[in-house]
């Protein structure tokens, strides 16, 4: 059981419709997604998504011309509470880990933080003996 | 050296220019017999044909202009009957009135001849299957390669252009070993030949493509020749002069003008003086033999030099460099000369970024403003916004050292420009005077 999960990158103009367009794919696709952003820089941005079934969306994305690819994330479970970032970014902070960027979702009762780290491996490792809760890629299926 | 013409291709330089000579003599006073215009033009410029006394006289005679043709729509230039005419061709007029050019059974000759002459030079033959899509019909393109082709005897097919997977299935299945089309269409045929899971290099014979019609790149055929392994070759020719005619040899450094069909001539286009071999400026082209549509000192607008020296391939026919451009295609951004051509140079030097641009040309109170789009490579992509910031101010970066003129560069998701089958459209000029 992996702690990484796949984490789709999709390169979109920052023009009206683009997005759209790109859902309409995942649509037809029937993506089921987890967790998505969307970073903005000059003129373009980065659609970021955990998503259900990752490589079959890659897949069909790149046959439709788009730059696309994948990376691996960690999900952290965290308390929906105030206080449960700070926990969480200790821990890595104290492992000299470096986040480059995250973000979360919420379900139910539990929120769950997406992160792009340096070291992956090591951050599941700390995390995991500091008594986090991590999604493994099966969590994500169905 | 295989030549189509050994008389004609072997000529010493001295040769040709004897040849040239006499046959501008009498194309000269054939036309100020025959043709209203160019009586008209001489009597204007106060030149007789006596006054033609060798080569270099020819600068006595007057210009004649792209607004010659268009002025004089649809025939008032040709020389000689109805009767004699056997085609026409109709350009596309893209910046204007079209215009028609008109043909004898000697003209279309004279084009084949000259064709057959090119793909000779670049190692075409009648073993070659030899693909044309440029388009067939008014534009002369299909046409101008489809009987050069056959006039050396290779198996032609004239697949025009349009719809691309068929064209790749027809190179794959009749065994294609060279193929005729604009730059841009050829790139969308490998593009599409990748798609359709077909290696361009294992698993078909294409080796040659002949490319014309529109500017490119030494660097677009290094990308060429190393992503498919075909070797592409320029092709120059506009509907004036008849269509396309002349090519590299396998040289590839510079194309050979045949001295008996063509006169070339590079001047400056501001001040209209000759320059020498190497000089950049406007070419000046004379059809010695051209009978329903005579041209002679045409201004093309295309941009080029010439170089005379013998060729390493044993031909003493004038080479003509790379066109860099048009007279008419530059921009003038802030006051600084730019050609379109400059900037897809630029662009090839940067691995992450493809083929396909657009340059949009605007103006914001009084100041011009130069926005060059260029669709990012699916494989250049990273996760980083970092990377692709630094990817779009490095292309700003290398574009204002070599413009020397500032402009902001959109990264566009691969595939969003159109693409072209015929000339591509690269500039949207939206400046309002």
């Amino acid at each position: 059981m992996s702690c990484l999960i796949d984490q789709i990158s999709v390169f979109v103009e920052n023009r009206p419709g683009k997005l759209a367009a790109i859902a309409e794919v995942m649509e037809a696709q029937m993506v089921d997604f987890l967790a998505f952003s969307i970073a903005e820089a000059d003129g373009f941005g980065l659609l970021r998504a955990v998503v259900s079934d990752p490589q079959s969306v890659v897949a069909v994305m790149k046959d439709l011309g788009y730059a696309v690819i994948t990376n691996k994330v960690i999900a952290v479970k965290m308390k929906d509470q105030p206080g449960g970032l700070k926990e969480i970014a200790n821990v890595l902070g104290t492992a000299q880990i470096n986040v480059e960027y995250g973000y979360a979702y919420t379900k139910n009762d539990s929120a769950v933080l997406i992160l792009r780290v340096d070291d992956a491996e090591k951050s599941v490792e700390v995390l995991k003996k500091a008594g986090f809760n991590l999604l493994e890629e099966e969590n994500l299926k169905a | 050296m295989s030549c189509w013409n050994p008389r004609a291709e072997e000529m010493s330089l001295e040769e040709i220019q004897r040849l040239q000579f006499k046959l501008l003599k009498t194309q000269v006073y054939r036309l100020y017999s025959f043709s209203e215009f160019y009586h008209k033009r001489m009597k204007e410029a106060n030149v007789h044909p006596d006054d033609i006394n060798s080569l270099e006289d020819i600068r006595k005679l007057p210009f004649m202009y792209k607004k010659d043709l268009r002025d004089n729509y649809p025939n008032r230039l040709f020389v000689g009957g109805q009767d004699e005419l056997v085609r026409y061709h109709v350009s596309s007029g893209t910046t204007g009135k079209p215009t028609v050019v008109g043909y004898t059974q000697r003209d279309l000759d004279n084009w084949a001849e000259s064709v057959a002459r090119a793909m000779t030079s670049i190692g075409l033959g009648r073993h070659d299957t030899i693909q044309v899509s440029y388009g067939y019909g008014l534009f002369t393109g299909g046409l101008g390669a489809h009987y050069g082709a056959e006039r050396i005897g290779a198996t032609v097919i004239p697949a025009s252009t349009g719809n691309t997977e068929r064209q790749v299935e027809l190179i794959k299945d009749l065994n294609v070993t060279a193929i005729c089309c604009t730059p841009s269409y050829f790139l969308h045929i490998a593009e599409t030949a990748e798609k359709m899971g077909i290696s361009i290099e294992k698993d078909t014979k294409l080796r040659t493509a002949v490319l014309g019609a529109e500017p490119w790149t030494e660097k677009m055929r290094k990308r060429i020749k190393d992503s498919t392994g075909v070797n592409a070759y320029d092709i120059y020719g506009t509907s004036e002069l008849s269509g396309p005619m002349f090519t590299e040899c396998t040289e590839m450094n510079g194309m050979h003008i045949w001295g008996d069909i063509a006169y070339v001539e590079i001047i400056d286009p501001e001040t209209g003086e000759p320059l020498g071999p190497g000089e950049r400026g406007e070419m000046v082209i004379t059809m010695l033999q051209k009978e329903a549509l005579p041209i002679v000192r045409y201004k093309t607008g295309d941009i080029t030099a010439y170089e005379d020296s013998p060729c390493p391939c044993g031909r003493n026919h004038l080479r003509i460099e790379r066109l860099s451009g048009r007279v008419d295609d530059m921009l003038i951004i802030r006051g600084i000369n730019v050609f379109p051509s400059q900037v897809e140079y630029t662009l090839m030097t940067i691995p992450e970024l493809g083929e396909h641009f657009q340059i949009v040309v605007d103006r914001k109170g009084v100041l011009d403003t130069m926005m060059v789009r260029v669709e990012l490579k699916p494989s250049a992509f990273s996760d980083k916004l970092s990377d692709l910031i630094k990817l779009k101010k490095n292309a700003e970066y290398v574009l204002k050292n070599s413009l020397n003129v500032a402009a902001e560069v959109e990264l566009l998701e691969p595939g969003s420009l159109a693409r072209f089958e015929g000339k591509a459209k690269r500039v949207v000029d939206n400046r309002r005077d």
